[in-house]
């Protein structure tokens, strides 16, 4: 769509100007402000330059984290979007099922996340929840507040039953947008069910899965309620993702320097990853628009 | 499908190999749709067995929950509703909750529709730099705002308060609001607007009355999903609460007493967060995926 140039719809976009600035901006800048400052207490600040930046990156509590981090987000990937891919394609296409599917696949995405935390932390239990019992019946040692294995499977089994859901939708919407023509053109070229997915649905569905995996990426990225409730970072900090960390530095040990030093750098990455995101979206909305 | 393939006029017309070919791929067919069956009835039932396991904690006695492993409640007590629904420092979450999601939907909404209106039509100087950086706060974690949204509402006289929170989840629920709505009104032929407006229609009276009905389920949709990401959320609203705006989500936590944890009670108190979203995912199934994906599916 062609749109008209009208410098005056500044205005219609000044309220949400005021109320993001007075939310993100005013906090963000109190970040920077911490991150360049020590303090003795008493309100007293003074100029500390960017020794917070150099001591976080000479941290090895960070990069531990940050590692921790993109391996929980590199295996929840690899799960999630195939998974979801293969559920979206045995998803039936129209009538009832289809909305009772849907249906029944949203409801993990709207349960609050310290719910869905306390909902595992049930579950996984050995002496009350369905999981641990059953495991412990078949003779599987699984104890997740022991046991980092079991505590990475748990968080892992967690986070694809939550979110494996929001790919298959995505996935689905993707699928759903493809004419049957395109169907009845490879069954008359007598293609195979792998060569349909792989010239007609994948290319088709790749917009919405970029979307998908930039969403859970980011998502996975910043990942806090529900590992805190289940294992609270735990054992020792097996599961201490940089959002559960930066929590503890900034509230619980109010080294206010550290954690917003960290802060920033944490929110460069977003950052970065947010402008891949919308290169994406506005491609895709292009390629609509033709 | 296969069936309106044989059916289909221009697969009449294709000479007989082909279309012994096609039955043969719907009989092979055939036992696939059962597969599908088979992968979607485990896939729902992964999903829902937790669910089921809390439902069926709620509904028992604590002493059963923990003396003896059944799958059913066997004395079947609605009492860990009972004591929810009558001990005010538990349903007073519930309230709490619902007062600051309500506001932040409506602020989210009353701010984010001229936006997308202006996203949508007009481009000007700096829109689309505006527009990412609008994306950039609905990526942004939550914890690198936790401590200063702390000092900024401490100091300003709000903490601890509904405003307080429903302002801090408008720093996630605005951005989101604008792009699904912008992409529900980039559906909207822009001669709408311009016939209202030969017509004599001011643009208040034409947003209002004429462009507002025709965009109604984005706008169900984005309420529904600002309701939603404001619901669900914990850190924020922990934070900035302590006594009178607690959220029942960090109400839930305390759950810890003296004699070790009230299960029964906590299982209530989370099936009843369920409840809500449950409700009302009926209605806006088919846009699941769009609101998810920011309004671009």
């Amino acid at each position: 769509m062609n749109k008209t140039v009208n410098q005056k719809a500044w205005f219609l976009v000044l309220p949400v100007l005021v109320l993001v600035a007075f939310s993100a901006v005013i906090p963000l800048m109190t970040v920077v402000n911490y991150s360049v400052q020590d303090t003795f207490g008493n309100n007293q600040f003074f100029w500390a330059g960017l020794e917070w930046f150099r001591e976080m990156l000479q941290d090895d509590r960070m990069w531990d984290a940050l590692g921790r981090q993109l391996m929980f987000s590199g295996i929840i990937l690899a799960i999630e979007i195939p998974l979801g891919i293969y559920i979206a394609l045995n998803m039936p296409k129209s009538g009832f099922w289809a909305s009772f599917c849907l249906v029944v696949m949203s409801l993990p995405l709207l349960i609050p996340w310290n719910v869905v935390g306390t909902i595992w932390q049930i579950f996984g239990r050995v002496d009350i929840g369905l999981l641990g019992y059953t495991l412990k019946q078949l003779g599987i040692s699984y104890n997740y507040t022991q046991d980092p294995f079991a505590a990475w499977v748990t968080v892992i089994v967690m986070d694809v039953w939550h979110w494996t859901s929001l790919v298959a939708l995505l996935a689905y919407a993707g699928l759903q947008s493809i004419p049957n023509a395109y169907y009845q053109a490879a069954k008359i070229d007598q293609a195979t069910r792998w060569a349909v997915f792989r010239y007609i649905e994948l290319p088709k569905m790749a917009g919405v899965l970029m979307i998908a995996i930039l969403l859970r990426f980011m998502d996975s990225f910043m990942i806090y309620t529900e590992p805190f409730v289940v294992t609270g970072g735990g054992p020792g900090s097996a599961t201490t993702f940089l959002s559960i960390d930066l929590v503890k530095m900034a509230l619980g040990q109010f080294d206010l320097g550290p954690a917003a030093a960290f802060s920033i750098m944490y929110f460069l990455v977003i950052l970065l990853i947010s402008w891949v995101f919308y290169t994406v979206m506005t491609n895709l909305d292009k390629r609509d628009s033709v | 499908m296969s069936d309106t393939t044989i059916q289909a006029p221009g697969a009449a017309r294709i000479p007989g190999k082909v279309t012994g070919e096609s039955t043969g791929v719907a009989r092979r067919r055939a036992p696939r749709v059962n597969r599908s069956a088979i992968v979607m009835g485990l896939y729902l039932l992964f999903l829902m067995l937790p669910i089921y396991w809390l439902l069926n904690m709620s509904l028992k006695t604590n002493t059963e929950i923990v003396s003896s492993f059944s799958l059913w409640p066997q004395n079947l007590t609605f009492q860990n509703y009972v004591k929810i629904f009558t001990d005010e420092s538990w349903y007073i979450g519930y309230i709490n909750s619902l007062i600051y999601v309500v506001m932040n939907t409506t602020i989210s909404l009353a701010v984010a529709l001229p936006a997308a209106y202006a996203f949508s039509r007009y481009s000007f100087m700096g829109d689309k730099h505006l527009f990412f950086w609008l994306l950039t706060n609905r990526m942004a974690p939550p914890a690198v705002f936790a401590l200063p949204f702390f000092q900024l509402y401490s100091s300003v006289g709000l903490f601890d308060t509904h405003i307080a929170v429903a302002l801090a989840h408008c720093l996630f629920n605005v951005p989101l609001a604008v792009w699904i709505l912008e992409g529900f009104m980039r559906g909207v032929p822009k001669e709408i607007d311009e016939t209202a407006y030969l017509d004599g229609y001011s643009f208040p009276k034409f947003f209002v009355k004429i462009f507002m009905p025709l965009i109604s389920s984005g706008i169900g949709v984005a309420a529904f999903f600002c309701f939603m990401f404001s619901w669900v959320e914990l850190l924020l609203s922990r934070t900035l609460t302590t006594v009178d705006a607690k959220p029942i989500a960090a109400i839930m936590t305390r759950t810890q007493g003296a004699a070790g944890i009230d299960w029964g009670v906590l299982a209530a108190a989370g099936v009843l967060t369920i409840v809500p979203g449950a409700l009302v995912i009926y209605f806006v199934r088919n846009y699941i995926a769009k609101g998810f994906a920011l309004g671009r599916v």
